[in-house]
Formats: structure tokens, sequence, C-alpha cells
């Protein structure tokens, strides 16, 4: 069944390849062409009919601050003092990734490996992601003082789960005959690993880190919202506090933006580093 | 004092699994004696045991009662001379066709040494896929694909070749092309075959003898020489005497499947 899902990928690759060498486009070509313009185009017709109803109704910027005032938002702190926001939340997320990647591998690799360890470990597991991390942030903070620490095992508890699940998965999708192929050259164990799991579950490895990037950024906001001086997070709920809504706007934009080119940023890794494990492409 | 002794031996060998609806049994009192470089099919219905028998061959299940040996020895643990094939052909999608034959080498040793590289290049000829040492799996035909599964097998150049209905994913015109070549490969490079499947043409062209499974619980239920010479081609499988050879096989098989 496979073999067939290739051979149509392959096909459809050519296909692509021929299609976009077809020269000068009209617009309505362009739209339908281009992936990227159908939703560009929408946001923008979003942004008009926002920006109109705002003029229009006169709607209250504390309510719903119109995209020029939001833009006018970004002017309430200079550049720098951004960057040292932006710096803030980048660290707290990035880290509180990273630890979730070094602490779901071997995890599991547990899971994968060993039947005992999965039923012991799993439900535990599962109770850790079932906490509410917003609930239990300010109780993290309490206990671990209000420096990077506590922000960082927040990030790290709220994007570590699926982690855990989809390299688990992963681990386990390799084709039973490899293991077998593995165990009848008599190879030592751990290669198994390394040489056959690992790489057959970088696809699900890598879904699990898109999800994961994103709940990053998302855990190292909530840590500064419960107790903070610096970051995209602290500032939001700094400028709501003083009704400043056009600037809280202008930093959930930047925060969008951020998560944005985070998720990009792993899938290009996947594209550049790993071309082999994304999905095939259909027709 | 080799060739006087049978390459593969199965003595009353058992096998039951226990499932979550009870004990399975999936061969009972298989006993088998397979001499050196013989080409012997393993016939039978889906689900009789075949691949089972294979693994136990392998040295990757231990049987439940009775003994497996190779060339006298007692299979306990898996051989450096059995190389498998599988019925799919299970490549790692993300190496080359090189690196998928030099795996074994790889995966034992942890590294390929330029002698691997010649031995690679040597085996990929041999399947007749020189020239596509640098292509991905995905960019093969299943065909294709299922003869670096041969290759990789080959690399280790084992005395004993496992195949588990290795051509049954491919459609019937290569599956035939693939036979004959396989037949090329044992001849020009003789070894100890037991070759899974439930095609009897297939069975017909390529073995020296068949054997034949009955439905779950597997067991022998006989042990037919092929009454066609060598060299073969698929012509051979028209001849009338052959032709009943075919026939006596599907009733063994039909018979047992009914039953």
């Amino acid at each position: 069944m496979t073999l067939d899902t290739d051979v149509a990928a392959t096909d459809a690759t050519t296909a692509q390849r021929t299609k976009g060498a077809t020269p000068k486009l009209r617009l309505g070509q362009w739209v339908v062409a281009t992936p990227a313009a159908l939703p560009l185009l929408t946001f923008a017709a979003i942004l008009v009919v926002w920006e109109a109803s705002a003029r229009l109704f006169m709607i209250p910027s504390y309510i719903l601050p119109a995209p020029t005032r939001i833009l006018q938002g970004f002017g309430a702190v200079d550049a720098g003092r951004w960057a040292q926001h932006v710096w803030a939340t980048l660290r707290v997320a990035l880290t509180g990734y990273g630890v979730a990647i070094a602490i779901s591998l071997p995890i599991a690799i547990g899971l994968a490996k060993s039947r005992i360890l999965s039923r012991a470990l799993y439900p535990l597991l599962v109770v850790i992601q079932s906490v509410p991390v917003v609930a239990v942030a300010p109780i993290i903070i309490v206990v671990l003082g209000t420096d990077d620490a506590p922000r960082i095992v927040i990030t790290f508890m709220i994007s570590f789960f699926p982690l855990v699940v989809s390299m688990t998965t992963g681990l386990m999708a390799t084709p039973p005959e490899l293991i077998e192929l593995s165990r009848s050259l008599r190879a030592p164990p751990h290669r198994e690993i390394t040489q056959i799991r690992l790489p057959y579950a970088v696809p699900y490895i890598f879904s699990g880190l898109k999800i994961s990037i994103t709940l990053a950024v998302i855990g190292a906001v909530v840590a500064e919202f419960v107790a903070s001086d610096l970051g995209i997070g602290y500032f939001i709920q700094f400028s709501t506090s003083m009704f400043k809504l056009p600037q809280a706007w202008a930093g959930l934009v930047i925060l969008v933006a951020l998560s944005l080119t985070l998720f990009q940023l792993v899938s290009v890794a996947q594209r550049v580093f790993f071309p082999w494990s994304l999905p095939k492409e259909r027709t | 004092m080799i060739r006087a002794q049978a390459a593969i031996e199965l003595q009353a060998v058992g096998q039951t699994f226990v499932t979550d609806t009870g004990p399975l049994t999936a061969l009972q009192g298989v006993s088998l004696s397979i001499a050196q470089h013989q080409f012997v099919a393993v016939l039978g219905p889906s689900g009789c045991g075949k691949s089972t028998l294979l693994r136990l061959t392998a040295g990757l299940v231990a049987p439940t009662v009775g003994q497996v040996s190779v060339y006298g020895v007692p299979v306990t643990a898996p051989r450096e001379d059995v190389g498998i094939v599988f019925q799919q052909a299970t490549l790692l999608p993300w190496a080359t066709v090189q690196d998928n034959v030099t795996f074994p080498a790889k995966h034992k040793r942890g590294r390929v040494d330029a002698k691997d590289r010649a031995r690679a290049t040597e085996v990929i000829d041999a399947v007749g896929l020189a020239g596509f040492e640098g292509r991905l799996p995905s960019e093969l035909s299943g065909g294709m694909q299922q003869r670096v599964g041969i290759a990789r097998a080959l690399f280790l150049n084992p005395e004993i070749l496992l195949m588990d209905e290795p051509f049954s994913a491919l459609d019937a015109l290569t599956r035939e092309e693939m036979g004959i070549e396989l037949l090329r490969l044992w001849q020009s490079s003789p070894k100890t075959v037991m070759f899974i499947t439930h095609s009897i043409p297939e069975a017909v062209l390529l073995a020296d003898r068949v054997l034949v499974m009955s439905a779950r619980p597997g067991r022998i239920i006989a042990d037919l020489p092929v009454p066609l010479p060598r060299p073969r081609t698929e012509r051979a499988l028209r001849d009338p005497e052959v032709q009943d050879f075919a026939a006596q096989l599907r009733d063994l098989l039909i018979r047992k499947e009914a039953a």
C-alpha cells in the first residue's frame, strides 16, 4: 500500500513543477496559484472592515481599537524596550521548550521500550497533563521564587505532554520487521533506538515539536501574568490594567508574530534536515 | 562433513501463542529437513503459521516444543549466516539504496568501511540496481524496493536465505520477473532457501521441493519434489506434467482450507 502512495507522490511533485513553470499570471490566476494569496486577501479585507467599523461606529479604543490605533500602540515604548520584553518571553519559552524536549525524549524511549514502565508512568503523565497549568502557576511561583526558574517550570509543564505522546507514538510506529532485522543482526540494543526507532519517529516528533513550541509561548506568557516585571505577557497585563488597550493589542500582535515565527522555524528545520519525513503531497 | 548434514532441521516443533482470547496453536508437530543449497517453498493458506515457521528458523522466536537446528546446532538466538527478506521491503525511508544495503554493517558494527561499500556495489549490481545507489526508497517502484530488500539480505553473504512471501506485494508481472531473477541469483551463488508463499505457480517455478501446510494449527501435510528441470523459465509452467503437479498442490490446499 505504501508503495502506491510513494509512486503517486513522485507523480504529484513532477506535476507541480510543470505547473509552476507557466509564465505571466493574471490576478485571478495568481490568487489560485499562490497558496498564501487567499488567506492574505481575506486578512486584508478583515482589517479594512475592522478599521471602517471602528471609525464609523466610533467604538472606544478600550473596547476595540482600530488597526491604525494598534499601530500607534507600537510607539508606546521604544524599540529597545520592546526587544527586552521579547527577549524575556523568548528566553523563558525556549528554555522551557528545551527542557521539555530533553525530559520527554528519555521518558518516551522508556515508555516505548518497557510495558511495565509505560503502565507505571503513563497514568501519572496524564494526571500532570490534566492539572490546569494556569491554576498551578501561582503555587509554583511561591515555591520556586520569582526568577526564571518557576517560569521555565510552567512552560515545561504546558509543553511537554504533546512531546511525550508524539515521541512515544513515533518510537512505536517502526515496522516490526525492522526490529526483527535488528535482532537477527544481533546488534547492540541502543542502535535499535538510534538507527531505527528514532529516525522512524522523526515525523511524529516534529508534529509534537510544532504543537509544543506554540504551547511553550503560552506557558511563558501565563508565567509572566502571574509574576514578572518584564516580557510580552507582563507588558500586556500591565497595559490592560492601565486601560492602554492599543498598546496591549500591539503586544498581542508581537506575541502572535513570535509564535508564528517559532512555529515556522520548526517547520523549516524539518524541511531542511529531514526532507524525507514530510507528508507526501497528493494531487 | 557439512554436506552430509541438513542445513535446516525441525523436530516435532510446536508453537503456541498466548493471546487475549486464550492460547493459539500456530504450529503443531512440524518436522522437516532441508539439505544444503536446496530451494524449498513452504506453501500454505494465510494464517497457517508459515511466517512463524520462518521466524523459528531465524531464531527470532523460540518454539514452545520441539527443536530447531541449523547445521546440527540448536537455534537459540539469531545466527550470523541467516539472511531474511520480508513481505514488505521495509527499507529505511531516509537512507539511499547504498545505505540501506550497507545498513546491516552499520547496525552491527556501528560503521561502514570500504570493504562494505565494495560488497554493496557487488550485491546492488547482482540484483540489477546498478546506477540507483543514490536513490531514496520513495523514488523506486515496489519491485525495485524489494530488490533492495534482497540485496540487503545478501549483503552479509548468508548461507541460508529465509524469504517471507517476498513478492506478494508486487503485481503479477513483476512477481514473475523477480522469481526468475531470484533463481539466477541462487544459481550463481548457491544458498539454502526457505521460501514462504501462498502462490502455487511461484512455488512450482522456484522450488526444488514444496512443503504444503494445513490451515491452523499449521502442520506439514505434503512434501513433494517439483518435477521440473533447471534452468527454469515461466514458459515451463505450461508443461502438462507441471500443470498436473500444480493441480495436485491446489487440491491439497483447497481440501485443507475447506476442512
